[in-house]
């Protein structure tokens, strides 16, 4: 992407190309550098967490402030970190792995990143004006409903926005996966990696708006006077923890369907052999992600709802560790009798299948619901789930960013400094984590600021904290390996890993329109197939023509704009209504966008086929 | 059940964690020695969940292992091509069949535990009482005997003991590790839940549920007697006069105080007023507010500021802060209400 004509742009050029591409190349270099943002900074909030707890009755922080910094780290790093990075990725390989020249709605996917990046904003800027959220991620009524200023209005509102984005950029998959593959490509040759974003693009579809509605409710209750969640006047807390896990147990898997779709390349193409068994794991990410939605309520095992409820949702959410269980063993006899190369991608993936079964176990652990009554809202259960978003999630990005890294910047990412990354975060990890299920069973709360010098709990939190900068000085190491990279690395060929699938055929640097002509795809791993049969590159499926794309556009930057700015009406008019003007002002920008957008005939532009070899539309 | 469970748990414990770990953490705080009925069921849970994943993770280990070993590229064979393996069924069976049957192993005891805990058959025959949770203390109402108390939740040891739960303004949870479970506290229904102590103690209990800046200050305490200390403590707590005068003349004038700007809140005796806790046996307590060591000086400096202890406390800035002299009157008199023999002392003895 990073072309030569591009670097000889001026800065205020490629701003702009930036700030009106269509493209989903460039729209996942922007996932990147505002998830990759956003990550650091739910970092150094975690670093505060850690600080603050390295020994009992620490003031690193007050109480109240640590409230704001749970808050907002588990907030950001779901929403705002998790999230968009695992878009970047998408967005920069789902096209090139489906044999298409762009997403299906080009216009919404540039929507999708504005409205997430405007979301998050205007959820941070709570920071400096009066405080942040401090009711936890999780938001629960009343303590979200009564608590005061304005932090979780911002909290409110700003995931309203970019939880759209979401949403948007969820359909624009779905629709991208379904209509626009490659002749030849049938859903049962499609690359796991594709299979996971169709799967997840549905459970975005399903999930987020009950996210949405709860909001709204919470909105109306703390801006508009309502009393949804009020049990005084008749509302019921106990809903708001419903519409937050239907929609957030299913969030959990589209974190980690994702990040199974990546492994599930890396491990293949560096084991030099097919998935095993293809058909179990599609079946099984259809299956993960349906049984996804019908086990919220193990979140809520000690709300009260009796033991029928109780138990049915501890059976539901054990049978998700069968389907689990079959991708880690055929993910370990995809390896069996292959020819192993261990380079970082690998090292993810590798170091990916301990910890990963360490948190399904651990998941089954907590479905025992008679269990989870110790277990539950204990640092056993953040242990969980950091074992499960770090040591899958997160590692599934890692793991991804150095294997595609050479497909989106055509360089690879220094190979010495990528290992010094990942030893150092893993031991990190695993020093952080694993002592935390034992500090919850021995009696500490999660969310706790604080904790008494005699109660036997100093020497697994010291530990935990340790491992905490272990893992900042790995992720240091991987800023430091971008950069280093983007200065002196050299550039690659557009197959450096011997890959199997589509994305492998195209040169680097991608063009503009990824595929001079459409390929035809004949089986599983579609570019193995003609290298086994001896030929260098696809056989396409068309003639060269005139190849047609979409016009960039700022309607998208816009209309998320004009929300951003609605967002500071609908919060400050609860304390004056003259800020109502500042609600219609935003709202009447993002109509009018979108009025502009639905009168204006924008049919895109044609690129010549005289013009294609000469590299045009770069 | 219960036999080859003990024998499993003693060596489990035995060999796995206390290896892992220095102790397992404070006594009467942590989940993995219990002392009551609730906290041994959870944990034998927990131990056969347990033992079970640990035998998947072997397995899955032993695969990775030898993978890695066996099937690593060796230098010149970099052009290998291995067989493209398309799967093989047998095994897919096997591994979607064995972990069937592993999770039943679970499933059967979850199910029945899950039940026996919620079980009310005798509720109506045992010691109700009823628990609310408040930002950022706990109060503990015995419906029957009329007693209030506050912070210290006194029960029989041997016997179920039924705490019926609500909140006052947002969700808090239950917790006592060593004893039970947790549950949480709402504000718009009760839920119910047992406890019983196997032998007399002090048990630690904690808010488990983010409920305001001073969550992690909620601590409160069990204190499990014999249930004839516990007939004692229940006759004792009956018979205090509320408006009994204090022996010093320091703690009769801090009465007075207190009458003046505290009762609206703090009650003393049965009355229901539970705005800020019941402070009848206050000078029983071992902990002032949960946390803070007992002392007079600190409960001066309570008195005078409580914001320093716990932010965020709903009697800072509603109620007129009493001048220094004043405040150590109130702590003598306060510190006086002593009206039983039965104490957390005496369940520690
Ligand atoms: C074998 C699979 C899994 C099982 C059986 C499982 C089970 C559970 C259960 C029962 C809880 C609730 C515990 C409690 O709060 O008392 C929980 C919490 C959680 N799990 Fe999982 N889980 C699994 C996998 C995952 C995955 C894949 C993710 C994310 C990628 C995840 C993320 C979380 C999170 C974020 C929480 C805590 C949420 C919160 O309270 O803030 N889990 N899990
Ligand atoms: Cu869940
Ligand atoms: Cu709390």
């Amino acid at each position: 992407m990073s072309t030569t004509i591009e670097q000889n742009k001026g800065f205020g050029a490629t701003l702009w190309d930036y700030l009106t591409t269509v493209d989903h190349k460039k729209i996942a270099v922007l996932y990147l550098i505002g998830g990759g943002f956003f990550f650091i900074l739910g970092g150094l909030e975690a670093m505060a967490i850690r600080i603050q707890l390295i020994k009992p009755a620490n003031d690193f922080v007050s109480a109240g402030f640590y409230n704001e910094i749970l808050t907002m780290h588990g907030t950001t790093m779901i929403f705002l970190a998790a999230m968009p990075l695992i878009f970047a990725l998408m967005n920069a390989v789902i096209p090139l792995q489906i044999g298409a020249r762009d997403v299906a709605f080009p216009f919404l996917n540039s929507l999708g990143f504005w409205l997430f990046l405007f979301g998050g904003i205007l959820l941070n800027a709570s920071w400096f004006l009066g405080g942040a959220p401090d009711a936890g991620w999780t938001a629960y009524a009343p303590l979200s409903t009564t608590s005061p200023g304005h932090g979780v209005d911002f909290y409110v509102l700003g995931l309203q926005i970019s939880g759209a984005g979401t949403l948007i950029a969820g359909i624009n998959f779905l629709v991208t996966i379904i209509n626009m593959r490659a002749p030849g490509m049938t859903y049962m040759r499609m690359p796991l990696f594709t299979w996971t974003t169709f799967v997840v693009s549905a459970l975005i579809l399903f999930a987020f708006p009950a996210l949405t509605v709860g909001l709204f409710l919470l909105m109306f209750d703390r801006l508009f006077g309502s009393g949804f969640f009020d049990a005084s006047m008749g509302g019921n807390s106990v809903i708001w923890e419903h519409l937050f896990w239907i929609f957030g147990h299913p969030e959990v898997y589209i974190l980690i369907l994702p990040a199974f779709g990546i492994f599930s390349e890396v491990l293949p193409t560096f084991s030099k052999k097919r998935l095993f068994g293809y058909t179990a794991m599609v079946f099984a990410t259809v299956l993960i992600g349906f049984l996804g939605f019908m086990v919220w309520a193990h979140h809520m095992f000690t709300v009260g709802l009796g033991p029928a409820a109780n138990s049915i949702f501890a059976i539901a959410t054990m049978a998700i560790a069968v389907p689990t269980g079959i991708k880690i063993f055929n993910w370990l006899f995809t390896m069996w009798g292959g020819s192993i190369r261990i380079n970082t991608a690998m090292l993810w993936a590798l170091g990916f299948i301990p910890s990963f079964t360490i948190g399904g176990m651990t998941g089954v652990m907590v479905a025992a619901a008679p269990a989870d009554y110790q277990y539950h809202d204990s640092y056993f259960i953040v242990a969980h789930f950091h074992y499960v978003i770090v040591g899958g999630v997160v590692f599934g990005i890692f793991a991804g960013l150095h294997y595609w890294w050479p497909k989106m910047f055509g360089k690879i990412l220094d190979e010495t400094l990528g290992k010094i990354t990942f030893w150092t975060f893993f031991t990190g990890f695993h020093l952080t984590f694993f002592i935390q299920h034992f500090l919850g069973l021995m009696g500490m709360p999660r969310r706790y600021w604080t904790y008494g010098a005699d109660q036997g709990l100093e020497l697994g939190n010291v530990i935990s904290t340790v491992g905490a900068f272990l893992m900042a000085i790995g992720a240091i190491v991987f800023l430091y390996n971008v950069i280093i990279t983007t200065i002196k690395g050299d550039k690659v060929s557009g197959d450096p890993w011997d890959g199997r699938t589509l994305e492998w055929s195209i040169p680097n640097p991608t063009p503009h329109y990824n595929f001079t002509q459409i390929p035809l795809v004949r089986g599983l791993d579609p570019l193995w197939i003609e290298k086994t049969e001896g030929r260098k590159g696809m056989t396409p499926a068309e003639p060269i023509g005139d190849i047609h794309m979409p016009n960039p556009s700022i309607l998208p930057f816009v209309m998320s704009l004009g929300l951003f700015i609605a967002g500071f009406g609908a919060i400050y008019q609860i304390d004056n209504p003259i800020w109502l003007v500042v609600l219609i002002i935003g709202m009447g920008i993002t109509f009018g966008a979108m009025f502009i957008r639905s009168v204006k005939d924008d049919h895109g532009h044609h690129i010549h086929k005289e013009d294609l070899d000469k590299g045009a539309g770069l | 059940m219960k036999g080859w469970m003990g024998k499993i748990r003693t060596l489990f414990l035995l060999s796995l964690l206390s290896l892992l770990l220095s102790g397992c953490g404070k006594e009467n705080l942590t989940a993995f020695s219990p002392k009551g009925y609730g906290a041994e069921v959870s944990l034998n849970l927990i131990i056969i969940s347990l033992l079970v994943m640990i035998f998947v993770f072997i397995v899955v280990m032993v695969i990775y292992t030898i993978v890695l070993i066996r099937y690593r590229q060796k230098k010149g064979q970099e052009d290998f091509v291995p067989k493209q393996t398309e799967g093989n069924k047998a095994l897919e069976v096997i591994w979607t069949v064995i972990p069937i049957i592993l999770l039943i192993i679970i499933a059967v005891p979850t199910v029945s535990a899950t039940f026996d805990l919620a079980d009310t058959t005798e509720k109506n025959d045992s010691l109700n009482i009823s628990v609310t949770g408040n930002q950022y203390w706990w109060h503990f109402n015995y419906g029957e005997e009329e007693i209030q108390t506050s912070q210290d939740l006194y029960i029989p040891t041997g016997e179920k003991v039924y705490l019926n739960m609500m909140s006052s303004d947002v969700l808090h949870s239950f917790w006592v590790p060593t004893l039970a479970g947790k549950m949480d506290t709402n504000p718009e229904n009760e839920n119910t839940m047992y406890i019983e102590a196997y032998e007399e103690g002090v048990y630690y209990g904690k808010c488990a549920e983010l409920c305001g800046p001073s969550h992690s200050l909620m601590d409160f305490k069990v204190i499990a007697v014999s249930p004839e200390e516990f007939d004692q403590w229940v006759e004792d707590m009956q018979n205090v006069n509320p408006d009994a005068t204090p022996e010093t003349a320091s703690a009769q004038e801090g009465q007075a105080l207190f009458e003046n700007s505290c009762l609206s809140c703090h009650a003393i005796g049965s009355s229901p007023t539970a705005v800020g806790p019941n402070l009848t046996n206050f000078g029983d307590r071992s902990k002032i507010a949960g946390v803070v060591d007992y002392s007079k000086e600190n409960l001066v400096k309570w008195i005078l500021n409580p914001e320093e202890f716990k932010p965020g406390n709903k009697m800072s800035g509603n109620y007129s802060v009493p001048e220094p002299e004043e405040a150590e009157k109130i702590a003598d008199y306060l510190l006086q209400l002593q009206p039983s023999e039965v104490t957390p002392e005496s369940a520690t003895e």
